[in-house]
């Protein structure tokens, strides 16, 4: 089979390496719930993860990956929990299964932040930085304030939705969904229209000369995270009843940001990771801190993020973090194997051998031109305009 | 067909009241090596820059093969076949080199395939990606850059960051390639060796290309014809040791 030897000739482990966390994430969730040994605000834990993790990633997309600054991420989850949740309660009276529902209005939440998406990708074709983050920050705000006033979708009290009981079964859904979403992601970021995307990141004028058709891969990019982010509000929707409009404030898009500039743009086990343990904290101090001590929260909550961002970005901790760090610590380990094996990166291929002969090409003779030898290194180096 | 790969006919731009380039009229042949010289500031980068869309001329014209190419968007104009270099570096530094050039790819039709066939790994992409692997190695051999596919581009030293724009812009399958100041910033061995290499892509790849260039052995080492630029205005032309020699050229480089 060719397309199997393909896949092999293309596997390296470190490209897998998300998907099997998240799957032995799952199993290990799995199994510990077989043993009764996780308890209903952990399921919650689970959940609020699992959407958090989709929303991450699917904003480094945008931010990390195509570099433009987003600031409505929550928008695009409040359209898809508004929408999607007010297509499962029509749904619901129809359907019996709750998963068949979940999945229907995972899709139309989807595809209606998709078109909201592409609303506001327009404008980024025009806007540049600062001005497209003011641009969607106004978006985000401006979907919140119209779902506040539709009475049709609850107006100040909120949309009462359907929640997925069991919620443990809406953790796995959640936890299956950023797995496929991860595959999705993934792989456009390793196909050529991922780097059509990364290369507009790293150079417009030059992308445009190449003929990267910009304005497509912009809103391509936009549309994607929308549709992500619609999905995890879904999910949200699925987990709390009311979905209420002040939760996607644009606290909540600056939360996301956190977490994609706190695990690294343009990394997407640092999203997961980071969307992960923001969540836990934000979890666990919103439920140790009670009474009076709840006002700490916010103060711990920064403090931490500040020294998560030092230790991920100060020289200082250079040293600590080559310590801790597993990839050096592979890296060292397969330098002593193969010492000098040149990788592509995306798996070993094959040389091929062409017409075209170097030497022959790149005769020239050098010693005529043997007295700039001396200077030629500065003369090259300042050149430069 | 029109007889000329390029032609332009009194292609000009002013800037508000500026007269940055006026009447300036190539006409460049196929398999032609043709210079674009003049001092600094003459306006030639500004050519380029309408040449490649991103600039509008605001008179005249230019054809690419008879077809004219004004008001075409830039993607368009490089789908087109013009393809350039840039004065200052610009590549996707944050890419490896191989990627580089794999960009430049990006829109043959042979290595087309839709973002979803992508994202669900069908064997189609398997199949793209691979030829477009190969390719990209084949391309990055001729530039002796092979061995360093996989580093950073911004890693690497700077004549092989210039070597490495030539290739990416080689990649996207030019009828005619513009470079701009290919060999700023080289030693003079490496300068000997870019002339190497741009007679045999021109060559090999049956290819037009249009240089600026302020290194005077370089143009007339290389160079079948020129054009000398001096304030935005055609100072010479024709072949490049009779214009080069035009007592008005030396002027307007050495002064009076």
């Amino acid at each position: 089979m060719g397309y199997f030897k393909n896949v092999k000739k293309a596997f390296k482990l470190k490209n897998y390496a998300n998907y099997i966390g998240v799957v032995a994430f799952l199993i290990l969730v799995v199994v510990l719930n077989q043993f009764g040994m996780v308890n209903r605000s952990s399921v919650n834990l689970l959940n609020r993860i699992g959407y958090s993790i989709i929303l991450a990633v699917s904003l480094n997309l945008v931010v990390g990956f195509l570099g433009e600054l987003s600031l409505g991420h929550a928008g695009f989850m409040c359209v898809g929990a508004y929408i999607g949740c007010y297509f499962a309660n029509y749904l619901g009276t129809v359907i019996e299964s709750q998963f068949v529902v979940l999945f229907l209005s995972m899709l139309v939440g989807g595809l209606v932040a998709c078109v909201f998406g592409f609303i506001i990708g327009l404008p980024a074709l025009r806007l540049k930085g600062d001005y497209l983050a003011i641009a969607t920050l106004a978006f985000g705000e401006i979907v919140r304030c119209i779902f506040k006033n539709l009475p049709s979708f609850g107006g100040a009290t909120g949309l009462i939705t359907k929640t997925y009981r069991p919620s443990f079964s809406l953790a796995i859904i959640s936890f299956v969904t950023v797995l496929i979403m991860l595959i999705f992601v993934q792989n456009l970021i390793r196909s050529k229209h991922g780097r059509a995307i990364t290369s507009i990141r790293d150079n417009e004028i030059a992308a445009r000369a190449m003929g990267i058709n910009v304005t497509f891969y912009k809103l391509f990019v936009f549309i994607v995270a929308a549709f992500f982010a619609g999905v995890a509000g879904v999910i949200y929707g699925h987990l709390n009843s009311p979905v209420s409009y002040d939760v996607f404030s644009y606290n909540y898009s600056i939360e996301i940001l956190v977490m994609v500039v706190l695990g690294g743009m343009g990394s997407i086990t640092g999203s997961i990771l980071a969307a992960s343990a923001v969540t836990f904290i934000n979890f666990e101090l919103q439920d140790q801190l009670t009474g009076n001590l709840a006002a700490l929260k916010l103060i711990i909550y920064a403090v931490i993020l500040i020294f998560m961002v030092l230790f991920n970005n100060a020289p200082s901790f250079k040293k600590l973090r080559k310590k801790l760090s597993v990839k050096e610590y592979l890296a060292a380990h397969q330098k002593k194997a193969h010492p000098e094996k040149i990788r592509d990166d995306a798996g070993a291929w094959d040389r091929i051998e062409t017409k075209i002969k170097m030497d022959e090409i790149l005769s020239v003779d050098i010693s005529a031109q043997e007295p700039f030898k001396a200077d030629s290194p500065e003369q090259g180096g300042n050149k430069d305009e | 067909m029109s007889e000329y790969v390029l032609e332009t006919q009194n292609l000009g731009i002013s800037f508000g009241g500026l007269k940055a380039v006026q009447d300036v009229n190539l006409r460049i042949k196929k398999n032609e090596l043709y210079g674009l010289v003049g001092p600094n500031g003459a306006g030639k980068t500004t050519v380029f820059n309408m040449l490649t869309g991103v600039y509008q001329p605001t008179t005249g014209t230019f054809f690419l093969d008879g077809e004219e190419m004004v008001g075409k968007s830039q993607e368009t104009i490089n789908h087109k076949g013009i393809a350039r270099t840039f004065q200052n570096i610009r590549l996707f530094n944050n890419m490896s080199v191989i990627r580089n050039v794999l960009v430049g790819l990006h829109n043959q039709p042979e290595y087309h395939y839709n973002p979803f066939t992508g994202m669900l790994r069908l064997p189609a992409y398997f199949d793209c990606e691979n030829r477009m692997r190969d390719k990209a190695k084949e391309i990055l051999r001729i530039f002796g850059l092979e061995e360093e596919r996989n580093l950073l581009s911004c890693n690497l030293p700077y004549g092989k960051q210039r070597k490495l724009e030539i290739a990416r812009a080689l990649a996207t399958n030019p009828r005619l390639l513009l470079l701009d100041e290919p060999a700023a910033g080289m030693n003079p061995n490496e300068t000997a060796e870019l002339m190497e290499i741009v007679r045999f892509i021109r060559d090999h790849f049956d290819m037009t290309i249009l240089l600026i260039e302020h290194d005077m052995k370089f143009v007339s080492g290389l160079c079948d014809e020129i054009t000398v630029l001096n304030f935005g205005t055609v100072l010479a032309q024709g072949d490049t040791k009779t214009a080069l020699n035009n007592p008005e050229v030396i002027k307007a480089y050495l002064g009076d």
